[in-house]
């Protein structure tokens, strides 16, 4: 029987126990010695074989420039996970994936290292039974990756093949413009059709953001008001109060736009703004944020309208910290922002007139990551203008993170003998909710790659889309102007606040 | 936080947690369920309370203990509050019933449960003869036992079976998630061919094992032998034959199971036995009706039970049956339609598999009774 006509008789769709488990296959990382590869990949994959959702012959191949044995290789994996793994560290779990580790040496250029590559997954085939299916993980700058291309077609390694499969992973930065990232698509696209190109955007992977679809599309409450007739505007925040110390080499010349905005914030918006698709099978989720992603333009003129800055040091959260210039490897004249504020509106049906305001930034108050539906005056208030000074305008946020959850905003009667009506706050946490052991963004997103379950990654065509918004912008921002500067520990400059002000709105203190 | 309120009733319980919540902020935020765990008044009951708590962390619950103390005492109800450190990510409401009061735990409970929010029942030791019919059984929406716990585990199983209703559930078969994965997830793997016959080994007192039988047996419509053995805990081993190779996985040290299949690699796979916590925390997750547990203790009186592998039982009138059943079954056949309804009910949703082609499904049928009624004058 083949594999198509073959239905497991022990699978039944109402067995909502049963979890899948990806078939036989192994994980090639490059750049495995990366900060990436120790802290999140290397701890997911013992998470999920803990969990009990790979498959028994799982092999994970290490490929970097050391001069390791597969031991040791074993030796780094084994303290990585002890240290930053979720789930409790349990031996026969371990010795049993840990049988399945090699480690190749070598450089990028390197043909016999590949060769090596090679013998070593057949073997694994052999072996653990990886039955040729194998992911390419690639934690490498987006410089290597047409060698590290080119060396896996030369090898034969991403040679396609009906009853195996072959994928490969990459991580942002998809380029740093429309032009390099079609470059870009074009290189990974030669090697690897688009069905087995899998980008990672971890926030996807995060169960807040998956849970906007929930709130949104399986609630009755939150859908008729979540359009123009309701919603005042959108704010969309991701902040940071790290610095970027150390990482000059990727940072210097890319800036917040590139590094957030383009990918994380316009998938948040996309999840946000988008129609009910009609499953969600990954086509209909992609068709669905194409749709508004094709809507979605940043308002212009962009002197108005968007805000960019650089932090200066000064005390943050009762430490001294340095500013932008002052960080190792930054050129002293560095125009990188590390703020970035931009209006989009999304011009729709549904959302047309409602702005969406973007904001990232490093250094900023606090970490936090939320999307913020920010609602319109009620439009006729009973009470006169004394009882309802307090009130603001209601608001519907999403926490992604820290402090997973939602909260609401609305007004209410202060307790007293008089009429007077003060924002209060209504809160869900799913830190209480559900789960401290949840599945970390990388183990689903590494466990949808082994299943081949693309719909938490973006396509090509989105990666695309969201240059062609962010693009003119930059443009415009590299010919004039600097960025302006802001304190680290605020909430960025002063011109993020005038460009909100201009409209008579205001950005929350998340 | 502890706080104790001896001889008290319901509505001061009530009134305690509502101001311990106002003065301490105590979390009262985001409980998904209410769970009552029904006890003795013995020590096991701070065991079942741990896990509960561990539990919590992934499903915030209120959880209500009924401890069933003394019932020639005076009634008197003690109640114990816990919140923050001492209850994970819940607070507890420890009740002690005694004298009539303790046949009366429903009553104690209705009071205490959080509104909306669905309620769940555990017994982790002795669980009432029809779960769904008791007063707190009929108030919770899903009902846990445990067979494995039991004093008669392999009895309790059929009694489960007698008196199911949607929403129950039971550990034994939680315990089986992690091999039931496995096995399914082989035969995800070509070749893509047909079970013929199976067979599951185990403790001749395990529960999940009988559970695994009669899973194997809905699931691929044939007779499924179930063969006890001494050597190993729980369930030991699975053969599922056919014309290709067949599909074994052993567990012989209750740790580490090995699975054979043709085209692949021996494997080692982790299989630990799975606490209590686990398989709480996976109950939790879900509150509606478990189809497939139902038609799996359906199908519980289909499997083939054959004598001991490593024997060691003085039963010799336990293996002569097991020797006669083979014999006896097509002389039994004939007996039966008038005996047992069922048996015959039971039998109902087996007319498919009845017409698989070696015909053994026909001669399955018989068999289970007479084991059993042995078992029962033991």
């Amino acid at each position: 029987m083949t594999r198509t006509h073959w239905r497991n008789p022990l699978r039944d769709e109402r067995d909502k126990r049963l979890p899948k488990i990806a078939g036989p296959c192994g994980l090639v990382i490059f750049g495995v010695t990366g900060d990436l590869s120790r802290k999140k990949l290397m701890p997911a994959i013992y998470d999920l074989a803990n969990r009990g959702l790979l498959p028994p012959g799982f092999a994970l191949t290490g490929f970097a420039r050391r001069d390791w044995e597969s031991q040791d290789f074993g030796q780094v994996v084994l303290d990585a996970v002890k240290e930053h793994a979720r789930t409790p560290f349990r031996q026969e779990v371990w010795d049993q994936l840990a049988e399945g580790f090699r480690f190749v040496s070598g450089s990028f250029d390197d043909d016999e290292a590949f060769d090596n590559l090679v013998a070593t997954i057949q073997d694994l085939d052999r072996v653990r039974g990886t039955g040729g299916n194998h992911a390419f993980y690639l934690s490498i700058p987006p410089g290597a990756f047409p060698v590290v291309c080119r060396q896996l077609a030369r090898s034969g390694l991403s040679a396609q093949n009906p009853d195996q499969w072959r994928r490969v992973v990459i991580e942002k930065p998809f380029g740093h413009d429309l032009t390099s990232a079609r470059q870009l698509n074009k290189i990974v696209n030669e090697v690897f059709p688009e069905d087995s190109v899998f980008r990672i955007d971890h926030y996807l992977g995060k169960e807040t953001v998956q849970n906007i679809l929930a709130l949104r599309f399986a609630n009755q409450l939150f859908e008729p008001i979540w359009n123009a007739n309701y919603v005042d505007h959108v704010q969309i925040t991701m902040a940071e109060d790290i610095g970027l110390g150390g990482r000059a080499g990727y940072y210097d010349g890319i800036g917040a736009a590139r590094d957030v905005i383009q990918n994380h914030l316009l998938q948040l918006l996309a999840l946000t703004a988008m129609e009910e698709p009609v499953s969600f099978h990954p086509g209909d989720l992609h068709a669905e944020k194409i749709k508004v992603l094709s809507a979605t333009t940043a308002a212009s003129p962009y002197d108005e309208t968007t805000a960019r800055g650089q932090y200066v040091g000064g005390w943050q959260g009762g430490q001294k910290v340095p500013g932008l210039l002052e960080e190792g490897g930054f050129a002293k004249d560095s125009k990188t922002e590390t703020f970035a504020a931009m209006q989009m509106d999304v011009n729709t049906r549904r959302w047309a007139g409602v702005p969406f305001y973007l904001r990232t930034g490093k250094r900023l108050g606090r970490r936090v990551t939320e999307i913020a539906v920010v609602f319109k005056q009620a439009p006729h208030l009973p009470f006169d203008s004394t009882a309802t000074e307090e009130l603001g305008q209601n608001a519907l946020v999403i926490r992604v993170q820290p402090d997973e959850g939602v909260t609401m905003r609305f007004g209410s009667k202060v307790p007293g003998n008089t009429m007077e009506v003060r924002d209060v706050t209504m809160d869900f946490g799913y830190g209480h909710a559900f789960t401290e052991s949840s599945p970390e963004a990388y183990e689903r997103l590494l466990l949808d790659v082994l299943l081949g379950e693309p719909s938490l990654f973006p396509v090509n065509d989105e990666v695309e889309r969201s240059w062609e918004i962010i693009d003119p912008v930059l443009k415009q921002w590299a010919s004039k102007g600097v960025p302006e500067k802001y304190r680290a520990g605020t909430w960025g400059p002063t011109s993020a606040d005038e460009m909100m002000a201009r409209t008579g709105r205001h950005w929350r203190r998340p | 936080m502890i706080i104790d309120l001896p001889s008290t009733t319901t509505s001061q319980v009530n009134n305690k947690l509502v101001e311990v919540r106002e003065r301490g902020g105590a979390v009262a935020l985001g409980r998904v369920l209410t769970l009552v765990i029904v006890t003795d008044d013995g020590a096991r009951t701070e065991e079942a309370v741990d896990a509960a708590n561990d539990a919590s962390r992934l499903h915030p619950c209120r959880v209500i203990v009924v401890a069933k103390g003394a019932r020639k005492a005076a009634p008197r109800l003690d109640a114990q509050i816990r919140v923050g450190g001492d209850a994970g990510a819940s607070e507890v409401v420890v009740l002690r019933l005694y004298g009539p009061l303790a046949d009366e735990g429903a009553s104690c409970v209705i009071p205490l449960l959080l509104p909306d929010a669905p309620v769940v029942a555990w017994w982790p030791f002795e669980a009432p003869a029809v779960p769904a019919k008791d007063p707190i059984g009929e108030l919770a929406h899903r009902r846990i036992t445990d067979s494995a716990a039991e004093k008669n585990p392999i009895k309790a199983l059929e009694h489960r079976q007698k008196s199911y209703a949607d929403g129950d559930t039971d550990l034994a078969w939680t315990r089986l998630t992690t091999w039931r994965t496995q096995l399914a997830a082989a035969l995800d793997l070509a070749p893509f061919d047909k079970v013929t016959d199976a067979e599951v080994t185990g403790e001749a007192d395990s529960p999940s094992t009988d559970l695994l039988a009669a899973w194997l047996g809905w699931c691929l419509r044939i007779p499924v032998k179930r063969s006890k053995t001494t050597s190993g805990q729980g369930i030991v081993s699975v053969v599922l034959e056919r014309k290709s190779g067949n599909v074994e996985l052993h567990r012989p040290d209750g740790k580490i199971g090995i699975l054979t299949q043709p085209g692949q690699p021996e494997r080692r796979v982790a299989l630990h036995r799975r606490e209590v916590q686990d398989c709480l925390s996976e109950e939790l997750r879900r509150l509606d009706a478990d189809e497939i547990y139902e038609a799996t203790l359906k199908s519980l009186s289909k499997v083939v039970r054959t004598k001991t592998v490593a024997a060691r039982k003085p039963a010799a009138a336990k293996a002569a049956t097991a020797t006669a059943k083979p014999v006896a079954a097509t002389a039994k056949a004939t007996a039966k339609p008038a005996a047992k309804p069922a048996a015959a009910k039971a039998a109902k949703p087996s007319t498919g598999a009845a017409a698989s082609p070696n015909g053994s499904a026909a001669k399955a049928k018989p068999e289970p009774k007479p084991a059993r009624r042995v078992k029962a004058g033991t």
